[in-house]
């Protein structure tokens, strides 16, 4: 059965944006059906699909919900994470410039099942269309009584209001998300407390990424059954997989003859996104490696293209975890040592200089790949590298946010997966000095050394 | 009672004790380093030095499930059956990483740095980081820039941890520094046209771990490790800070706040602590002189008690003015000597001075408008001495009136704090003593002149406005040429030895019932004299 996608069926209409068309094609039935429902109906329901976030840790949604308070008296508060950073990435985007109507449906009914009469919409700076679009989506809203007041006579109000971030990464973590809405400097918060106890405002919040709304609003539509009949199921050895179902958003870029955003249900191996999406790696090339889900998930070298892309597969093959589903094909072409570079670069920028691991071992990973690509690297600094990569992040505990776990994979990813050929390149670089060792301040000589 | 397992030990914790990690392994007396975390602040637990293993111990079976990952020991709290490991391989990789990242930028001037010595960066490095450097990043940068008057950024030795940010958040509540920039190109800064000014600016300099925030009025003026700290009491208002006074060769180079719960907690305000300059000023009086038939002559401090037992007896009728600038101990060994003297002597509570308003900070901190230590103190002491307190306005209004012979002022007001007309009234009978440590124009008049001591050269005890008497010790000895108020009315009482402070301070609590309280001596930290009155 050939898999129709639900989430892209619209995008390609003419004035896909706008709230006519949205509606001609069934749009905002849900959110009709939805005020009908009670709200616990409705997390039920997302329960039982077993959505789990798309903004890249996985996190199954309707469990998230659950951890707000009961019977709180209110206000809380649903924060939708549109600031989508991570390189590669662009599902968000398509939905939001093409679709936009689609994520406010999915929004509002989230924002109901929550309780949440307030949302804050935040989306990065560098999105100026689907800023546009969004926002006159949200007007034809208001218009239409989709917001408001008393929605369609339910007694139930809502009102959304969009944010616009400052282009930082780090403001896609989502406590550094709630801190940069207060106004602050978007340093994540110490957990617990978690958002859902205390978040935006010192309210309980609830974080959710603009794909995980947009899923929901299809639960909605058409069911938990129909989601789950996509995907891969739970791995019943491990108890603590609840599977990944549902169709995804896989965003392919890089070396590929058609990089695009696609959807397709979980669990499509890498080789499959590549060749019978993207038409195979670019001038007849192969590929090196694949960035599974953005660069901070880790890379997929040329072996391991049969890792299929849901929530558990890249981590049994060392990287991070899918991450935002963002594949990145690098050919055989490009160097290793540039493409690390080129990613130390990027976290050694955004890291946002809270803990201390992270911030400085950010930068000093980025000063020893600058040496190296400057041909005086040392073979001692690809261990250095690795241990860089190794030590810092939530998953070993020396950090506050997992932002620096995604700086650290890429680094142990890489070397490890292809120390072969950064030991090459230094090698071939620095051929009288790749063995020299830096100075070191105190060691005992050995006697008679003189 | 809670107990928490600290490296193997077990130790006991009240059960609504609220301890962290590093609270309760200090308990077990282990020391877990640390940056940014304070006990007067929130917790931000980025610095990572803390990182400690961390578990549960199971009440029944006794066994220990221990987290896998390491957690800071400034977030983790310490509750019934916690378990924290200290030593473990895995917490010292993570100190010396941690140590090593804050090194790799730090420009390493500890020559220069004024904070060599007692800088945590050095003494963490030293105990917990690497023996060699694997970066071979060589930083010296050492850009420096005013953060307000009296503070100082080093710019390149900051570590990030952002107590002094949140200082000026949380307790002044004014908000002037902040961070700037991204990753390692943060730095503290402030909004340029905001400069850090407010009264209690200095304390970000005792806050920061590392050199980065240097007093301006200190740099460079001694290395730490020549300096004697003696435990005193700020002079500066009536709440009476507990501080440490920090000097080489009895010359003060800065005063620093001593942890008090009861007073100051951990800060002082800028007034306070940079008011110790009038001890070293050249202004100062130190010689002891009597006026004779052809002006005035020096005479000897040997000879003064006898000199002043003599004016005294011969005049009759006195008057005695005692300055809130005076110990408990000074102001009860003057009083008891009048009254030998005189028993119809006239006792004056000294002018109090008072300038602007009290000044509360958002948490609690207050800076009193009475800029003198121990009004409360000499009060209690002149209420034992006098049915009712002359203040001195009235004493000098209706001078006539008291008519007294012979009019003793004691003073050590650092600023102007009597006027020529005031001046004039006391000096208009044949004998007038001053003691005092500036000119004045009461000083000018007075038949016999005496040096006095300031605040950091006397021994004694002061009570502040919240009935809490704190004792400490001289910290300098007073110029050449000064007597001390304290030794002085211990020679003139006919003491033998040297003036000794405790023995006073308990003859007192048995004869004066506000003061019982600190009959069993006074701790460190002070006692609080209303104990007694509730009782």
């Amino acid at each position: 059965m050939a898999f129709e996608p639900v989430l892209l069926a619209n995008i390609n209409k003419d004035e896909s944006y706008t709230r006519p068309v949205y509606e001609s094609t069934g749009g905002y039935q849900a959110w009709r059906q939805a005020l009908q429902m009670s709200p616990s109906e409705i997390i039920d329901q997302v329960k039982a699909s077993n959505l789990r976030g798309r903004g890249g840790a996985g996190f199954p949604t309707g469990l998230k919900w659950t951890f707000l308070p009961k019977d709180h008296a209110g206000p809380i508060y649903f924060c939708l994470n549109a600031d989508e950073s991570e390189p590669g990435t662009f599902n968000n985007r398509i939905l939001m410039e093409d679709d936009p109507h689609q994520v406010l449906e999915g929004l509002m009914i989230s924002c109901y099942a929550t309780g949440a009469s307030t949302a804050y919409y935040y989306m990065r700076y560098e999105y100026p269309l689907a800023w546009g679009r969004t926002q006159a989506a949200l007007n034809e809203c208001y218009e239409a009584g989709y917001l408001g007041d008393n929605i369609l006579g339910s007694g139930y109000s809502l009102n959304i209001y969009m944010h616009r971030g400052a282009a930082a990464y780090i403001c896609g973590e989502e406590t550094g998300l709630i801190e940069s809405l207060e106004g602050k400097r978007a340093w994540p918060r110490i957990k617990p407390p978690f958002p859902a106890v205390e978040g935006a405002f010192r309210k309980p919040t609830v974080v959710n990424n603009v794909e995980t709304v947009a899923c929901v609003k299809h639960i909605m539509d058409r069911g938990a059954d129909w989601f789950k009949s996509m995907g891969t199921p739970a791995d019943p050895n491990n108890p603590r997989d609840p599977g990944s179902y549902g169709p995804k958003l896989y965003c392919l870029s890089g070396h590929v003859n058609q990089p695009g955003c696609y959807e397709a249900p979980l669990g499509l191996t890498a080789r499959e996104l590549i060749d019978d999406f993207g038409g195979g790696v670019w001038k007849g090339r192969k590929a090196k490696c694949v960035i599974p889900g953005g660069i901070s998930m880790g890379i997929l070298s040329a072996d391991e293209l049969d890792c299929p892309l849901d929530f558990s597969g890249p981590g049994k093959y060392k990287c991070l975890g899918l991450g935002t589903a963002a594949a990145v094909v690098i050919d055989d072409q490009t160097s290793i040592v540039d493409f690390l570079h080129n990613s130390a670069r990027f976290f050694a920028h955004e890291s946002c200089g809270q803990c201390t691991p992270c911030r400085e071992g950010t930068s000093w990973a980025l000063k020893m790949l600058n040496r190296i690509k400057a041909g005086r690297g040392r073979i001692k600094d690809l261990d250095l590298l690795l241990e860089i990569g190794n030590k810092i992040g939530i998953s070993y505990g020396t950090t506050i946010c997992g932002l620096a776990d995604g700086a650290a994979w890429p680094l142990k990813n890489a070397i490890e997966k292809f120390r072969a050929e950064f030991e090459d390149y230094i090698k071939r670089t620095n051929p009288d000095g790749y063995m020299v060792t830096e100075p070191v301040i105190a060691m005992e000589e050995p006697v008679g050394s003189h | 009672m809670a107990t928490v397992i600290i490296d193997g030990n077990e130790i006991e914790i009240g059960d609504d004790e609220r301890l962290n990690g590093i609270q309760a392994a200090r308990r077990a007396g282990v020391d877990i380093p640390h940056y940014c975390w304070h006990q007067g602040l929130s917790v931000v637990a980025s610095c990572r030095m803390c990182l400690v293993e961390t578990g549960q111990r199971n009440p029944e079976t006794g066994e220990v499930s221990m987290m896998p990952r390491v957690v800071p020991a400034c977030q983790t709290p310490a509750s019934d059956n916690s378990v924290f490991v200290t030593n473990s391989d895995k917490v010292k990789e993570a100190r010396a990483m941690v140590e090593e990242d804050l090194l790799i930028r730090h420009p390493i001037d500890c020559p220069i740095c004024d904070k060599a010595g007692e800088c945590h960066l050095q003494d963490y490095h030293f105990e917990h980081g690497r023996a060699e450097r694997r970066a071979d990043i060589k930083p010296f940068t050492s850009r420096r820039r005013p953060m307000g008057d009296t503070v100082t950024l080093f710019v390149d030795r900051c570590v990030m941890c952002t107590r002094c940010v949140r200082f000026t958040r949380e307790i002044t509540g004014t908000s002037e520094l902040m961070v700037v920039n991204r990753g390692a190109n943060e730095e503290i800064d402030v909004f340029p046209g905001y400069p850090l000014n407010n009264k209690l600016s200095g304390n970000v300099v005792d806050l920061c771990p590392v050199g980065a925030l240097g007093d301006t009025d200190f740099l460079y003026s001694q290395r730490v490790w020549f300096m004697k700290k003696h435990d005193h009491v700020c002079a500066g208002c009536s709440t009476g800070c507990s501080i440490t006074v920090e000097e080489n060769q009895d010359k003060i180079y800065r005063l620093k706040p001593r942890e008090n719960e009861h007073i100051n907690h951990w800060w002082m305000c800028d007034e306070g602590r940079y008011g110790f300059k009038h001890v070293h000023d050249s202004a100062r009086l130190t010689e002891p002189r009597i006026l004779g038939e052809e002006g005035y002559e020096n005479i000897e401090w040997s000879e003064v008690p006898q000199f002043v037992e003599r004016e005294l007896r011969k005049a009759g009728r006195v008057a005695e003015i005692i300055s809130p600038h005076l110990t408990v101990e000074e102001a009860f060994m003057l009083c008891s000597y009048i009254r030998q003297i005189d028993e119809q002597a006239t006792l004056i509570l000294g002018p109090i001075p008072t300038v602007g308003e009290d000044e509360s900070f958002p948490n609690g901190f207050t800076i009193h408008a009475e800029k003198c230590p121990n009004l409360r103190g000499v009060e209690a002491v002149l209420n034992k001495f006098s049915p009712t307190l002359t203040t001195f306005d009235t004493f000098i209004e209706q001078f006539d009136l008291y008519s007294p012979n012979t009019v003793w002022v004691t003073g050590g007001y650092k600023s102007d704090w009597i006027s020529a007309e005031a001046a004039q009234t006391l000096a208009s009978k044949n004998t007038l003593i001053v003691q005092d440590i500036f000119s004045s124009p009461v000083w000018k008049l007075a038949t016999v002149q005496l040096p006095g001591a300031a605040f950091a050269e006397r021994q004694g005890s002061y009570v502040n406005c919240n009935d809490q008497l704190q004792s400490f010790d001289w910290a300098v000895r007073s110029p050449a040429g000064v007597m001390v108020e304290g030794q002085l009315y211990w020679r003139m009482l006919g003491r033998s030895g040297l003036y000794n402070a405790k023995s006073m301070l308990t003859e007192i609590a048995r004869e004066i019932p506000y003061f019982s309280a600190a009959s069993g001596g006074v701790p460190n930290l002070g006692v609080d004299l209303k104990i007694n009155q509730l009782a």
